[in-house]
């Protein structure tokens, strides 16, 4: 019946007609015209920190845990600039709408962090998107650094993820027409950082490295809306190397070849009485993740040491969770508090179980669960300013405790970003 | 080749089966459209309101619910004019959903079809939460709900032509009984011109200007920003020199900066529904505009 008429019209909006003829015409005000009536819309990030660290940042490791490379480390002693993030988004044309995210780095570098193009005009609930982008794997992973709830990433996100997971790569996702909300999601992408392989990724044709997600979401009453999700990172790594310490002192590269498989469980609650967040509301949320890995280990393959490069089996089962909760107690102000908790699980080296090499050849994967205690308080002056003040007691490293503390601003200025759930 | 034919069928009835393949299901962003709505498609439609009346639309979670029911919708109905820039643009994108997008006839920008106040001759945000488009709070002008209604009217009937008729006697019925009872309220509300009165957000301006009454203040220093007890103070001196009648806030707003005012410059403080559902009385539009004016009547008599 009236299916026939939209299909009419959906017709007359492909021809490029906003209107059906003999609509009534809206009152235009303030339209801007000329070249500049087309920019996309841009937004800029500005964020700084200072931290006092009772430890030095440049040891900075989680023990137990295979180094990510990545940028996981507490941010410089003192005062520092963080990244400045400029984003660049708006419509391409009826079909596609584009992002690109810059971040220029405090070293005076610009790094893609996302740029990707999404379909705005597939039917049946689904949507294609294609270039870099932030995994959709776990839940913090694909919310950008300024919008997290603290000034760093959870450690499980850090061991897992490499802080935070953004390959190049494709995004089928499909959202279901249900009363609740249900999307499930597939990527493939090329595996450009850890848990894949070396930075810059694979020479190989295919894919290096594939995502399956999907998220349940609903409404609890009149003040409570909470969303669930699953997801599953699959990789095969290709030459992971990191750096450790021998037994006797000398400095090593070693490397892993093998399949990598991660799941990740994350829940979100969120608060507000009659859902009006506007003078108290409170968040919780919280991940877990496991991973399995399995392949060949290979000791020293700069053959720096007398015993020269060598290769043997490795597995490893690992896992980890953080829970953290947030309150708004006050218009503009909030409390949070988060827990961080690894379990370095079992890792089976087979150079150390052969006899070849010991255990304190490999003294970073030695068994050891990292904890972390963080606290925060927050003041948004504006939903455009945020000074943070946080607290943490990090156990990253066996045997000592970092006491961090970081007084950070996150500012942006330009379009008006949205609050993603 | 026919299994594939098959699947895309079944996926495509499986998209309209929700909630009723009868009915177009309509996503109003705001009580007022969703109660607009109801009163011109009737039975025809089923209409989801994605807020209410006791939340700030500037403050609005995307949160998964919304992207469910958008996913659904065959008609938006929201103001714009950036007042749900925080959130609906987050729903159009995940919701993945055609009909309902910028531009198509499933998406309909109540503000667009009114002429607006305060439109911001500079654009700041040293200014606070201005709107560049102008203020998006058209809803409290009667006469502005009467030109969206055509407009929505007319949105319906090309939705869904088989039903054209009953949409049209439907409007016809609604703009007789809002052209009596505007007429009315015009009567009732002449006692209310020129009355000053304090704000807490610029979210009355449009039934100020409709009534003819005068702002005198505002709770908030800068639109968007929380009251402060420096302005507040200031506000006391200024109700000394010049006393309002009255200072008025909105359901969602808390009543304590009203009341702080209202105890220190003795003038009544006063809670109005803002829109559908903010009071009991305020149960559709009619009775909004109703509980409006009696609450302010009884305030400032």
């Amino acid at each position: 019946m009236y299916r026939k008429g939209v299909t009419a019209l959906a017709v007359s909006a492909a021809l490029g007609l906003p209107y059906p003829a003999g609509a009534q015409m809206p009152i235009q005000t303030g339209t801007p015209r000329g070249e500049s009536a087309f920019n996309p819309g841009i937004s800029l990030i500005l964020n700084g920190t200072y931290a006092n660290l009772s430890q030095d940042p440049t040891g900075f490791k989680i023990n137990g845990f295979v180094p990510t490379l990545g940028e996981v480390g507490p941010p410089n002693r003192g005062l520092s600039l963080g990244e400045s993030e400029l984003t660049f988004s708006g419509s391409i044309d009826p079909y596609f709408r584009g992002t690109a995210i810059v971040a220029l780095t405090p070293e005076n570098e610009a790094e893609i962090e996302e740029a990707y193009v999404q379909t705005l005009g597939l039917s049946y609930g689904f949507i294609a998107k294609a270039g870099r982008f932030f995994s959709g794997v776990g839940y913090l992973n694909e919310i950008h650094a300024h919008a997290w709830d603290f000034t760093d990433a959870p450690l499980a996100n850090k061991v897992f993820l490499g802080g935070q997971l953004g390959d190049d790569g494709i995004q089928l996702k499909w959202v279901a027409p249900t009363p609740f909300y249900l999307d499930i999601g597939v990527e493939a992408s090329r595996g450009l950082h850890f848990t894949s392989g070396p930075d810059g990724g694979r020479n190989k044709n295919g894919t290096g490295s594939g995502v399956f997600f999907t998220h349940v979401g609903g409404d609890l009453g009149t003040s409570t809306a909470w969303q669930a999700g699953l997801s599953y990172l699959s990789t095969s790594a290709l030459d992971r190397s990191y750096d450790d310490t021998d037994s006797a002192g000398a400095l090593v590269t070693n490397s892993f070849s093998g399949k990598s498989r991660l799941w990740a469980v994350s829940g979100v609650l969120k608060w507000a009485p009659n859902r009006n967040p506007t003078y108290t509301n409170f968040k919780l949320q919280g991940e877990y993740f496991r991973r399995r890995e399995n392949g060949d280990l290979t000791f020293d393959t700069a053959a720096a040491t007398a015993g020269g490069t060598q290769t043997g089996g490795y597995s490893s089962t690992q896992s980890g969770l953080y829970l953290q909760g947030v309150h708004q107690f006050l218009p503009q102000w909030r409390v949070g508090y988060r827990y961080d908790r690894l379990d370095a699980g079992t890792t089976a080296i087979g150079l150390v179980d052969s006899g070849t090499l010991t255990a304190a050849d490999f003294p970073i994967l030695a068994a050891y669960n990292p904890t972390r205690n963080t606290v925060m308080v927050d003041w948004s002056g504006s939903e455009f300013s945020r000074v943070r003040l946080q607290f943490a007691q990090d156990k990253s490293r066996a045997d000592v405790t970092d006491k961090q503390v970081f007084l950070q601003y996150i500012m942006s200025l330009g379009a008006h970003g949205g609050h993603k759930f | 080749m026919k299994t594939i034919v098959k699947l895309v069928a079944a996926l495509g009835l499986a998209s309209l089966a929700l909630p009723s393949a009868a009915a177009i299901a309509i996503f109003a962003c705001e009580p007022e459209w969703g109660a607009l709505a109801q009163e011109l498609a009737g039975d025809k439609a089923s209409v989801y309101s994605a807020t209410t009346a006791l939340q700030d639309v500037h403050r609005v979670e995307a949160r998964p619910s919304l992207i469910a029911r958008v996913r659904s919708a065959d008609l938006l109905v929201c103001t714009g004019a950036e007042l749900e820039i925080g959130w609906l643009p987050l729903l159009l994108t995940q919701s993945a959903n055609t009909r309902i997008q910028p531009g198509s006839t499933g998406y309909l920008e109540a503000s667009q079809f009114v002429p607006k106040l305060d439109i911001p001759k500079v654009v700041d945000r040293a200014l606070g939460d201005v709107h560049p488009s102008g203020n998006p709070h058209i809803h409290l002008d009667p006469r502005n709900v009467a030109r969206v209604a055509d407009a929505l009217a007319e949105r319906l009937v090309q939705l869904d032509p088989g039903n054209a008729d009953a949409y049209k006697a439907r409007a016809n019925s609604f703009r007789e009984r809002w052209r009596a009872a505007t007429s009315r309220w015009e009567k009732e509300a002449a006692r209310l011109k020129g009355v000053p009165v304090v704000v807490y957000h610029k979210d009355m301006s449009y039934f100020i200007n409709w009534a003819g009454m005068r702002e005198a203040g505002s709770l908030e220093p800068k639109p968007g920003l929380p009251a402060t007890p420096s302005h507040l103070a200031e506000l006391v001196e200024k109700m000394k020199r010049e006393p309002a009648k009255a200072v008025i806030y909105s359901a969602y707003n808390s009543p304590r900066a009203a009341e702080f005012l209202s105890e220190r410059a003795k003038i009544p403080s006063v809670m109005l529904p803002y829109t559908v559902g903010g009071t009991d009385k305020a149960k559709d539009l009619f009775g909004l505009f109703d509980d409006m004016i009696g609450r302010l009547l009884a305030a400032v008599k």
